[in-house]
């Protein structure tokens, strides 16, 4: 039990459903006064091109943040997914392109060693906590002993998907918003989607009521392994080359990105539709804001610190009205 | 045999074995050769993974989704700070010390600050504030090129009959580490609030004091941990932390405390430190890769703990 339940008790039923919607809108509302402070900054920025700048590298932190909530929705942690990002971008950038059949069996596999680790933290009862950080290692390992050196090439189709311009409006805005639809759809408006998140809230009702905890254990950290696998090829689609290190500062911005997205660490509270805008708060604050703002880029990763400070200060503050 | 039976069911020992395990196979792969050597380098870089295992230890104990992810970040920020305030003098070792040491408490009490103030789970806070640390240190201690002073940097190598003196202090530290945590009320509360922060609260325990006390520790020991570092490997280092977010909560868990919290132990930390050292010297002696190294040490952290097993009932 964590010191919440002791200071916030359980706010009274029927009470401030206004402020339980300020809550929910909190993500989309940061996310606006971000646009609007670099609207106001730079109005350049806000055209078809300026956001496929800006948002271009926002689409693999998504995926990346959207795999973390899965993990996140059964009450654990990943903090191996960065280097795992990282992993999948060597494999995209070596394997795949020079033998694509090779490289496709190396993925799917990383994506069962995902769900097997899935049923090594439940079978063994284990602290995800520390068999993420050990698999961190794993994966980085792998990595460097595939690409000592950064380098190798994102294979042709992968650079021309990514590449792509459709009319009117940019790919990374037509990417986000699907992501979070199909996530949306599949988590939040699926009758097994409420199981899984069920599970967070209440494992041993879910047990009881005659579903597989185990079965449920692995396929959220399946689907984490599968959009990490999307995110580490997105990822080198936009950069065309890799680099073992690349994707180390995934980990901890996709955990802050589901809990500026209104997600919780415990209860299967989570939001994939937040999940996505918090990814694209943060990566949109963390960059093109503080250029505009002529803030030195030392400054990028206290952005990200600074903003989850502001919108956790906020929720406090919804969520005591809402008593 | 009733003796042999109980040392066998204490969890911590068996990191001592393992780190016992491992020193026989790499002496017997160098053939003999090194094997005290081997010991002392041991010693010198364990006892930076125990100053900041102990402090990760008291936090963990605190209950579930109590763990100080600012490790890394204030441990660079204190090696800055020690540097410059020392600023390669003798005269002003101490000086830099307490800076740093005042510099570590000041993050652990912004922990605390932001845990309380917001609400949030505590390792949500240490994240936020270790980014902004981080970025602190970037700004502040880039290119900082100011070696140790003489006379520190010959503190942290000094050795008696083999034995490094730091660990010698280190040793000293845990026991009274080990008291506070067993025998003193501070200890007695962290560990009735890991067992049930109701049940402590209740029985009139100052709950918030003791978290509030317990994070500060941390903070405290991560930048004592970064002046030593700094000392030495000759030199400040914004990214010198950075590999004690794992090794800190891997001593703590592989040393037997429990991550579900309420229970701690002190001597499981030397043991699972001095294993994972070992482990890195093993390695490198052997002459394995970068990569192998580090896809090794994760599947024995990996393997350690599927192992161990977890708790019961979390």
């Amino acid at each position: 039990m964590s010191v919440e339940a002791v200071e916030r008790r359980a706010p009274r039923a029927g009470a401030a459903g206004r402020a339980r919607m300020l809550r929910s809108m909190l993500p989309a509302v940061s996310l606006a006064i971000v646009l609007l402070a670099i609207a106001w900054l730079n109005p350049r920025a806000i055209s078809y091109f300026g956001f496929n700048l800006m948002l271009n590298l926002a689409i693999p932190i998504a995926l990346a943040t959207i795999a973390q909530m899965f993990i996140i929705a059964v009450n654990e942690l990943d903090l191996s997914i960065g280097t795992f990002v990282g992993f999948v971008g060597c494999v995209t950038a070596t394997w795949l392109r020079d033998a694509p059949l090779v490289g496709i069996l190396i993925l799917i596999g990383s994506i069962g060693i995902y769900a097997l680790l899935g049923a090594l933290i439940h079978l063994r009862n284990l602290p995800s906590i520390v068999v993420t950080l050990g698999m961190s290692f794993v994966w980085q390992g792998l990595a460097v002993l595939l690409l000592p050196k950064p380098g190798g090439k994102a294979p042709e189709w992968l650079s021309a998907i990514a590449g792509y311009k459709p009319p009117f409006i940019p790919l990374p805005i037509i990417a986000a918003i699907l992501i979070a639809l199909v996530v949306h759809v599949g988590l939040m408006r699926t009758s097994y989607g409420a199981i899984l998140r069920g599970t967070g809230g209440n494992a041993t009702a879910i047990g009881r009521a005659g579903w597989s905890l185990l079965r449920i254990k692995v396929t959220m950290f399946a689907l984490a392994g599968l959009f990490g696998v999307l995110s580490g090829m997105t990822l080198i689609g936009i950069t065309t080359s890799a680099d073992a290190n690349i994707g180390n500062g995934y980990t901890l911005l996709a955990i802050a990105g589901v809990i500026l997205g209104g997600g919780e660490f415990v209860g299967g509270r989570v939001s994939p539709v937040g999940a996505v805008i918090g990814a694209l708060t943060l990566a949109l604050a963390a960059s093109p804001l503080l250029t505009f703002m002529k803030i030195p880029p030392d400054w990028q990763v206290a952005a990200n610190g600074i903003i989850l400070i502001i919108v956790l200060a906020a929720r406090v503050l919804i969520s005591r009205r809402e008593r | 045999m009733t003796a042999l039976r109980r040392m066998a069911s204490t969890p911590w020992i068996w990191s001592f074995v393992g780190a016992l395990l491992i020193w026989l196979a790499t002496v017997a792969f160098t053939g003999g050769y090194g094997g005290g050597g081997m010991i002392t380098a041991a010693l010198s870089l364990a006892v930076f993974m125990v100053i900041v295992g102990t402090g990760q230890m008291f936090v963990i104990t605190l209950g579930p989704g109590n763990v100080d992810l600012s490790l890394p970040a204030n441990i660079g920020l204190a090696s800055a700070v020690a540097m410059t305030v020392m600023n390669g003098q003798d005269s002003r070792i101490a000086l830099g010390l307490l800076a740093a040491l005042a510099c570590g408490a000041a993050v652990g009490v912004a922990n605390y600050l932001l845990i309380w103030a917001l609400r949030i789970p505590p390792i949500i806070a240490t994240l936020s504030a270790s980014f902004i640390i981080h970025s602190i240190d970037i700004a502040y201690g880039r290119g900082l090129q100011i070696k140790p002073p003489p006379g520190f940097a010959a503190f942290t190598n000094i050795q008696i009959l083999g034995i490094p003196l730091l660990a010698l202090l280190t040793i000293l530290f845990t026991v009274l580490a080990a008291l506070a945590l067993n025998r003193m009320i501070y200890g007695r509360s962290v560990l009735a609030i890991g067992q049930n922060i109701r049940a402590a609260w209740l029985a009139g325990i100052n709950v918030g004091w003791t978290r509030f006390a317990t994070y500060t520790l941390c903070g405290t020991l991560g930048g004592l941990d970064g002046a030593l570092l700094a000392g030495y490997f000759r030199g400040a280092n914004i990214d010198i932390g950075n590999e004690y977010l794992l090794s800190s909560i891997a001593v703590v868990v592989i040393g037997g405390t429990s991550v579900a919290g309420g229970k701690a132990n002190v001597p499981g930390i030397w043991g699972a430190s001095l294993f994972l050292v070992l482990l890195l010297t093993m390695l490198n002696t052997f002459g394995v890769s970068a990569g192998v190294r580090l896809l090794l040490t994760g599947l024995i952290i990996v393997g350690v703990i599927a192992a161990a097993g977890g708790e019961e009932t979390r």
